[in-house]
């Protein structure tokens, strides 16, 4: 068995982490498990091939920074890629999930959810049609690092991005007075709200982080393999798997949940075979839902 | 005429299919309060196990043991069945969420399987000569989509009495003391799981017969059949019916099947063939939106009777909720 499964694992592992810090989020600040948010990716995804198109189309062609495949268009089109998909999650939220929460029922707002990812899903498909579609058709050469493992300039910057990203979130989450709200809500709504948190805000807080790491995790996607209206929907089920092994509510521990889905991915690709895949994080989910319910990282449900 | 009323037997098998599901779906949501969002799974369980069972045999792939159509049947609901309970337990005594994100996984694996397990379904081909009850009437459509019509109305009337009776049985009783105030049920003496395991995997078993029924009314399956919009297209039907209603999951069916059948027909004649993909995923878009709509003004649907209280008890505003903050 080669080494490369290492890094096919850890790219796998960073999308997945990217999207389950978002998953995590809402679970334990908002109390539901949201399905739309694999579609965020895709929406996320195919809002920054938007805006990469517009740019494409105001200034011509641009040349990409050298070992990358993409230029800085790409990276400004991110951010607001990311501002955009910020601000979907926000409104969804405001008009229905919101709504719903406020009557108290959690499940139906998971059932909502549900409804607004196929809603959101098949517009995607009805915009920009069902086929895929990339960032960039060029081929990069990857480069031979030891051990057998070889990795391209661009997997080598989309695994700095997310380190970057998740140290930004795990700072916002431990140092900032919005991040301890975040934590307080999480961990006792009623005695948060007891001691004057800003509710709404730490809502909205979290919408928007989720939103825009999915948007990146989106575009990863987008780069290393391709971008289609499904794209998000397939990613749910590894998400939701890594948040629930990390254990609910830890943002460490969806990303170590996340690289350890990536990695076992990747290595039952090269002992069984692509096609099964999928199967895997539904492995490690029951797995862990009949071994130690809490995950990693998790604390007792109160 | 006479093709008029062979579309309409036809219809109303599908569409009585569609709530024999609706009516398992119910057991699981409407009468106990158990999320699950992968019925297309559980229906394609059933399916396939019949199709495996009652097949005539095929050197290319396993099985096909050449059984009765009704053994087909039999061995459908106790797979499915097996396969509800054994997600149950796994993930019961957990917060109501994990059984959703479950129930998912067990879709996308099935219909995995479906897919790549080329020795035990037939791959991407699927499975033909399934053999179809009254099938040497198949040369008078007529007459076939009638008697197709009476098998499955026979079927969805004998689970329909059999659900009403259960639900008004000390067992169906039970199940809604847990729905609704579980603290209290688990102080009489009442084992939450146990209960709340056998209904899932008696719902997951009446799925899977519905799966078996139209794979032996169609004659031929393939995993496309089962894909995630199956789950949404019953999960509105209930919706729509009104949760913890049977008559309403029958109902509910028959309704958003005809609204579905309808304006797939009407998009094939509106638009042109090449744009029939984008006009069928706006299909799906308006009724994504319908299922929101109808949470949002009328969360009981048609014939949905049921007390609306929030399962998790910390936050316990009856009657008044609608005043409740964003939490």
């Amino acid at each position: 068995m080669s080494l490369q499964f290492v890094v096919d694992g850890l790219l796998a592992g960073s999308m997945i982490g990217l999207g389950a810090i978002g998953v995590t989020l809402t679970y334990s600040i908002l109390r539901f498990s949201n399905f739309a948010h694999g579609d965020f990716m895709a929406w996320g995804a195919y809002a920054t091939l938007a805006v990469v198109g517009a740019i494409g189309a105001m200034f011509g062609k641009i040349a990409p920074i050298a070992p990358l495949s993409f230029g800085w268009p790409l990276i400004v089109a991110v951010v607001v890629g990311m501002t955009i998909t910020g601000l979907l999650a926000l409104s969804l939220d405001m008009v229905l999930f919101a709504r719903l929460r406020a009557k108290g029922q959690a499940i139906i707002v998971v059932m909502a959810s549900f409804g607004a990812s196929m809603a959101l899903r098949s517009l995607l498909e009805f915009i920009f049609g069902s086929r895929p579609t990339y960032f960039s058709r060029a081929i990069q050469i990857a480069m031979p690092v030891g051990f057998g493992i070889r990795i391209t300039p661009d997997q080598i910057a989309l695994l700095l991005v997310t380190a970057v990203l998740v140290l930004g979130v795990h700072l916002l989450i431990t140092r900032t007075q919005t991040g301890r709200s975040m934590q307080a809500l999480s961990q006792n709504a009623a005695l948060a709200r007891i001691v004057g948190i800003d509710v709404a805000k730490v809502v909205r807080v979290t919408w928007i982080v989720g939103g825009a790491l999915a948007c990146v995790a989106g575009v990863m996607i987008g780069i290393l393999i391709q971008i289609r209206p499904f794209m998000g929907f397939d990613m749910l089920l590894p998400m939701f798997a890594a948040a629930i092994l990390g254990g609910i509510g830890s943002v460490p521990g969806a990303v170590l949940g996340g690289l350890i889905i990536g990695m076992a991915e990747a290595g039952a690709v090269q002992l069984i075979g692509a096609e099964w895949r999928a199967a895997v994080s539904f492995i490690i989910l029951m797995t862990v839902l009949f071994v130690r319910p809490i995950g990693l990282f998790g604390v007792r449900e109160r | 005429m006479m093709d008029l009323l062979g579309y309409g037997a036809f219809f109303l098998t599908t569409a009585l299919i569609f709530s024999l599901v609706t009516l398992g779906l119910n057991l699981q949501w409407g009468l106990t309060g158990l999320f699950n969002v992968g019925l297309a799974g559980f229906i394609a369980i059933g399916a396939y196990t019949s199709a495996l069972l009652t097949t005539p045999d095929d050197a290319a792939r396993l099985g096909g043991f050449d059984l009765p159509i009704l053994a087909g049947w039999l061995g459908a609901m106790l797979a499915g069945g097996i396969a509800a309970a054994i997600t149950g337990i796994a993930t019961l005594r957990l917060r109501s969420d994990y059984l959703a994100i479950t129930t998912f996984g067990v879709a996308v694996v099935v219909q995995l399987v479906a897919l790549n397990a080329q020795k035990l379904t037939g791959g991407p081909f699927g499975i033909g000569f399934i053999p179809r009850p009254f099938g040497g009437l198949a040369e008078t459509p007529l007459l076939f989509n009638l008697s197709n019509l009476a098998v499955v109305s026979v079927v969805t009337l004998i689970v329909y009495l059999a659900l009403e009776h259960l639900s008004r049985s000390p067992w169906g009783r039970v199940l809604k003391a847990l729905r609704e105030d579980e603290r209290a049920a688990i102080s009489l003496g009442k084992s939450a799981r146990f209960y709340r395991v056998q209904a899932f995997a008696v719902g997951g078993g009446i799925m899977a017969l519905a799966g078996a029924l139209q794979a032996h009314f169609t004659g031929f399956i393939a995993p496309d059949n089962y894909l995630p919009i199956l789950t949404f297209q019953v999960w509105v039907m209930l919706i729509v019916g009104g949760s913890g209603s049977n008559k309403g999951a029958v109902v509910g069916s028959i309704l958003v099947w005809a609204i579905w059948a309808g304006s797939g027909s009407l998009t094939s004649v509106l638009f042109s063939p090449e744009q029939q993909a984008r006009a069928a995923s706006l299909q799906i878009v308006a009724i994504g939106v319908m299922l929101c709509v109808i949470l949002l003004v009328r969360p009981n649907g048609l014939f949905g009777d049921r007390p609306r209280r929030p399962r998790f008890g910390k936050r316990a505003k009856v009657a008044t909720g609608e005043s409740g903050t964003a939490s």
